[in-house]
């Protein structure tokens, strides 16, 4: 693949801290424009893989390249091309917007006559054209949270990672920031850490799954759903016969009973069960009443992976 | 890169009442000192008359101003020193420089450079006294260059020192308590240790200890005195105390 369009490349990537293994032979790639979904518990190295990444943490094993710059042999020119938002935003309360976000283009070796314009497309974007001249330390959570991520992205990063950007904030603040990383999967890669489900679901286009520091899911949000919609299906029936005679029904594969009168049945995909199912319990006077393809979210595979 | 950071250091000093705070109480402490010792000088200043090749108001008024000025920049420096490593991790926002395409090496810089910046403000605002008496009498102005470098190399090494305390600790206030110890210890331990050193015979040893003696160091450019070899431990301990900072620090990334 080429480098242009790899923008992250980690192989191997493992850390110990004496003997527990914090993260295990993780493996990432990310394409140019690509919204990438990190998802595990609470301590299951998702931080430390993304200190690893941003260069803020040596691995013990493993390799990262981003863009093509290998991060350890050359660690300067690598960090150049990423914007990195840890949990806790890197904010100096003593600061207005406008100085923090010059100092953070600065130290990120932006031209001296690209700064000006470089702030103020980062807070264009960010929405905090109207408090540049606030301090930081006087600006709700939810803008200073913007502040973070005005940082991250105002050197215009070829990676943009994201260690828990809506954590703490309201529900209006959430949808914001939501939003606004959908607007920045549309320049920049990027990496978003989270545990709320609906988060990856509503703005990721592929996600990886963390647990006790290994990758144990890892695919697009859109196989995901191809994958589970239509090869499972929820049957609700009022007068049910046995499993076996369920799972006689042609394309059925397996039957589950769910409680009285639901049942959830794994298709084979061969063929499509429907019409026959809708016969049967019409000839047979089941007492149909429903009968739905059974929406397998995203939570479903994430309390199957890490219970 | 390294001057952003340090300007960047230095805003944020004077962003908080501590850079004020301690701005006042040197001028406060200094200005009593040099006040009282001209009074003094004045008093005297009939006998001084008398003698063959009497001293001037530059060595009875300045030289222990400077002294002065030493002791609070003592006390002063890990209190600044404080927020540069310890501080900043403690607010977590040390990330912007560790992500920051930088090394360490160039953060470690910027910020003692920043630092110094500070103490050259406090050095320059002491050496303002001495000048005001310009106009009235006539100035050693070797004895107080001389006494101006002294006090800023002495400086330095408090800053260096304070730095690398404030690198072992994300709690602020022991970093500030650690480094004002260390700099106790080394001036009361540093003669002694030499001393000792140099009973046993051990010569070379004996004047590395000097390195670690910034008072003694101090001395001879006190005196109006330039002493190639208290330069050169002057220095060497601001980059003996730089190089553990950025050691210190490319430990943390690799150890966690």
């Amino acid at each position: 693949m080429s480098p242009q369009s790899t923008t992250l490349h980690a192989r191997g990537l493992t850390r110990r801290f004496g003997a527990h293994t914090a993260v295990n032979n993780v493996d990432l790639e990310l394409k140019r424009g690509e919204v990438l979904g990190f998802l595990g518990p609470n301590g299951a190295g998702k931080t430390t893989t993304m200190q690893m990444l941003t260069g803020n943490l040596a691995p013990t094993g493993g390799e990262v390249a981003v863009c093509g710059v290998d991060l350890l042999a050359r660690p300067v020119d690598a960090k150049a091309r990423i914007g990195y938002l840890p949990e806790v935003p890197p904010l100096y309360r003593e600061l207005t917007v406008d100085e923090y976000l010059t100092l953070a283009v600065k130290l990120h070796r932006v031209p001296k006559r690209e700064r000006r314009d470089a702030v103020a497309r980062a807070k264009k974007r960010c929405g905090l054209t109207d408090v540049g001249r606030k301090l930081i330390g006087n600006l709700s959570k939810g803008y200073q949270q913007r502040v973070g991520i005005a940082q991250a992205i105002a050197h215009e990063p070829d990676l943009v990672v994201l260690d828990e950007p809506t954590v703490g904030l309201d529900p209006n603040q959430i949808r914001e920031i939501r939003a606004l990383v959908r607007e920045i999967g549309g320049w920049h890669s990027v990496i978003l850490s989270t545990h709320i489900l609906s988060e990856v679901e509503s703005i990721c286009d592929r996600v990886q799954i963390m647990h006790h520091g290994n990758i144990v899911y890892s695919d697009t949000i859109a196989a995901l759903k191809a994958f589970h919609s239509g090869r499972t299906v929820v049957l609700g029936l009022r007068r049910p016969p046995s499993e076996a005679e369920l799972a006689a029904v042609p394309g059925v594969n397996t039957v589950e009973r769910v409680d009285e009168s639901h049942y959830r049945l794994q298709l084979t995909g061969e063929c499509d069960p429907t019409e026959p199912l809708v016969a049967r319990a019409v000839r047979d006077n089941w007492g149909l009443f429903h009968l739905a393809p059974a929406q397998t979210s995203l939570e479903d595979v994430f309390v199957n992976l890490t219970k | 890169m390294i001057f952003t950071i340090a300007a960047k250091e230095l805003k944020s000093l004077f962003a908080s009442p501590l850079a004020w705070m301690v701005l006042t109480a040197v001028q406060l402490i200094t200005g009593y000192a040099f006040l009282k010792r001209l009074d003094d000088f004045l008093q005297i200043q009939p006998q001084l008359v008398q003698l063959a090749s009497p001293p001037g108001v530059t060595e009875l008024v300045v030289s222990p101003l400077y002294a002065t000025a030493a002791m609070v920049l003592l006390f002063a420096s890990p209190l600044l020193g404080m927020r540069l490593i310890a501080e900043e991790r403690r607010n977590q926002t040390m990330v912007l420089l560790t992500s920051a395409p930088l090394s360490m090496t160039q953060i470690v810089i910027g910020k003692f450079l920043g630092l110094m910046l500070f103490l050259t403000l406090i050095v320059a605002l002491v050496t303002a006294m001495p000048l005001s008496l310009a106009g009235s009498t006539s100035l050693d102005y070797g004895l107080l260059a001389s006494l101006c470098a002294g006090l800023l190399l002495l400086a330095a090494g408090f800053a260096a020192l304070s730095l690398y305390v404030s690198s072992l600790t994300a709690h602020p206030v022991a970093a500030a308590f650690g480094a004002f110890a260390a700099l106790i210890l080394m001036l009361l331990m540093s003669e002694a240790a030499g001393d000792g050193v140099r009973a046993r015979g051990w010569h070379l040893p004996a004047a590395l200890v000097q390195v670690f003696s910034p008072l003694k160091n101090f001395e001879p450019l006190g005196k109006g005195l330039v002493d190639t070899y208290a330069l050169a431990c002057s220095v060497l301990l601001v980059m003996v105390f730089l190089v553990l900072t950025v050691r210190r620090l490319d430990a943390r990334r690799l150890r966690g």
